[in-house]
């Protein structure tokens, strides 16, 4: 009965905070920028957690929005043009000036980098879609620091859990922590998935890809801002590891049962073949990716949110309420999310072990 | 307008899928509480495959 009042009492608070989101989602007209315009709070937030979810070019912890400055600092822009541009993405100033470089104009557009006039004009097609020639982008953005530094923190961890064991059989300081991980990924996710024989071959890329994810995943959480496995360039390259580990470490016996499966009729083989050549090229793959890709974006999005509560029910809760509110469920679906950190890195390989063990398997001949 | 009622529909699916597997654990676990390690993981495997549909589902949706 306690819980069922509880449950209730929730579910109250609940309803009230969806009707009076719905009520006041307009009511952030009534602010005005500096020349008088009005600007609407709801489109705003968007347009930041849109923002926020991309990749860009430079560190910014933060923007006074009064007087227009970034704080944070810029990050190397590498270009292929026909040749090698290097400069720092200062030059941008946050999009809105015109960057030369050895002779040619770039313009920062929404995240991404075009070559332009020296005004920086940008054409657009009928679609409102830029029509400029947009130069190959190899350069550091944030994703890519942020990737460094999940590196950087996995070789220091891991090099003084290796350094630690030729001390004593027994870990020492934050070593603690990693050596039971790794026996978990190589007892319970390894081990039974792809076979006593096998698992040592693939028990390398099992930890880095389980770390890495892990790792980034929680950079995600800092206030730091990071959103590495939100960008899905990430999430296709590592499941396009996967796939090609899989694909290239498959056993005669893998290979013959996927392309001429024995013990159905021969008229239903070639049918069967298409299938699961499609779903182990095509499908495993992108479900790999998409599952960390839209778990990860999403869970942003809600944090971010839930922030912006704090807001955008300021008219109905004033100032102190509505921070009270958005704090309590921010913190609750963060702390959520540090679960979801880790499932996801857990999920992915699992999976990838599952698939591995499809792939590696012999089957004994009767 | 659509695309948010598949959105919905695709929630109740996985909804109702995710609620089978849960259910089913539950049952297999107050059933043999000694194999309760080995259920969890598989109810983790089957509840991220469910969870790659309906992402991809609703990926799908908004392109």
């Amino acid at each position: 009965m306690k819980v069922f009042h509880k449950t209730l009492k929730y579910s109250v608070v609940l309803l009230l905070t969806l009707s009076s989101s719905i009520a006041f989602a307009g009511g952030g007209g009534d602010n005005h920028d500096k020349k008088g315009n009005p600007i609407d709070t709801k489109e705003e937030i968007n347009a930041y957690i849109k923002h926020h979810l991309q990749d860009s070019h430079d560190f910014t912890f933060y923007t006074n929005g009064e007087t227009g400055t970034h704080y944070g600092f810029p990050l190397p822009v590498i270009l292929w043009d026909e040749g090698l541009k290097m400069f720092m993405s200062s030059k941008f100033h946050h999009g809105e000036t015109v960057a030369e470089a050895d002779g040619n104009y770039y313009k920062l557009y929404h995240g991404k980098i075009y070559r332009t006039d020296a005004e920086g004009t940008i054409n657009y097609d009928e679609h409102h879609h830029p029509t400029n020639v947009k130069p190959l982008d190899f350069s550091i953005t944030k994703s890519v620091v942020g990737m460094l530094l999940a590196g950087l923190l996995m070789i220091l961890g891991f090099s003084a859990l290796a350094r630690g064991y030729k001390k004593g059989p027994i870990p020492t300081g934050f070593s603690r922590v990693l050596e039971p991980l790794v026996i978990y990924v190589r007892d319970e996710i390894a081990r039974p998935n792809i076979g006593e024989k096998k698992y040592r071959k693939f028990m390398s890329f099992l930890l880095t890809v389980f770390f890495f994810i892990w790792i980034a995943n929680l950079l995600g959480l800092t206030p730091l801002g990071f959103n590495i496995t939100g960008q899905i360039a990430v999430t296709v390259c590592l499941a396009l590891f996967t796939a090609v580990i899989y694909l290239t470490n498959g056993s005669k016996d893998f290979w013959a049962h996927t392309l001429w499966m024995p013990g159905v009729p021969v008229i239903l083989r070639p049918i069967l073949a298409i299938i699961e050549l499609v779903g182990f090229v095509l499908i495993k793959p992108f479900s790999l990716l998409v599952r960390l890709f839209a778990n990860i974006t999403a869970g942003h999005f809600v944090v971010m949110s839930l922030i912006a509560l704090m807001i955008t029910m300021k008219d109905a809760f004033g100032a102190v309420g509505s921070t009270g509110m958005s704090l309590v469920l921010s913190l609750f679906i963060t702390l959520i999310e540090l679960l979801v950190a880790f499932l996801q890195a857990f999920i992915f390989t699992m999976l990838s072990s599952l698939f591995i063990g499809m792939a590696v398997e012999e089957h004994d001949h009767h | 307008m659509y695309n948010l009622i598949g959105a919905g529909l695709i929630v109740i699916g996985g909804g109702i899928g995710l609620g089978q597997i849960g259910g089913k654990a539950m049952e297999g676990i107050a059933r043999q509480p000694e194999a309760a390690g080995k259920i969890q993981t598989a109810m983790i495997i089957i509840g991220a495959l469910l969870e790659g549909l309906a992402f991809g589902a609703l990926i799908l949706g908004q392109g």
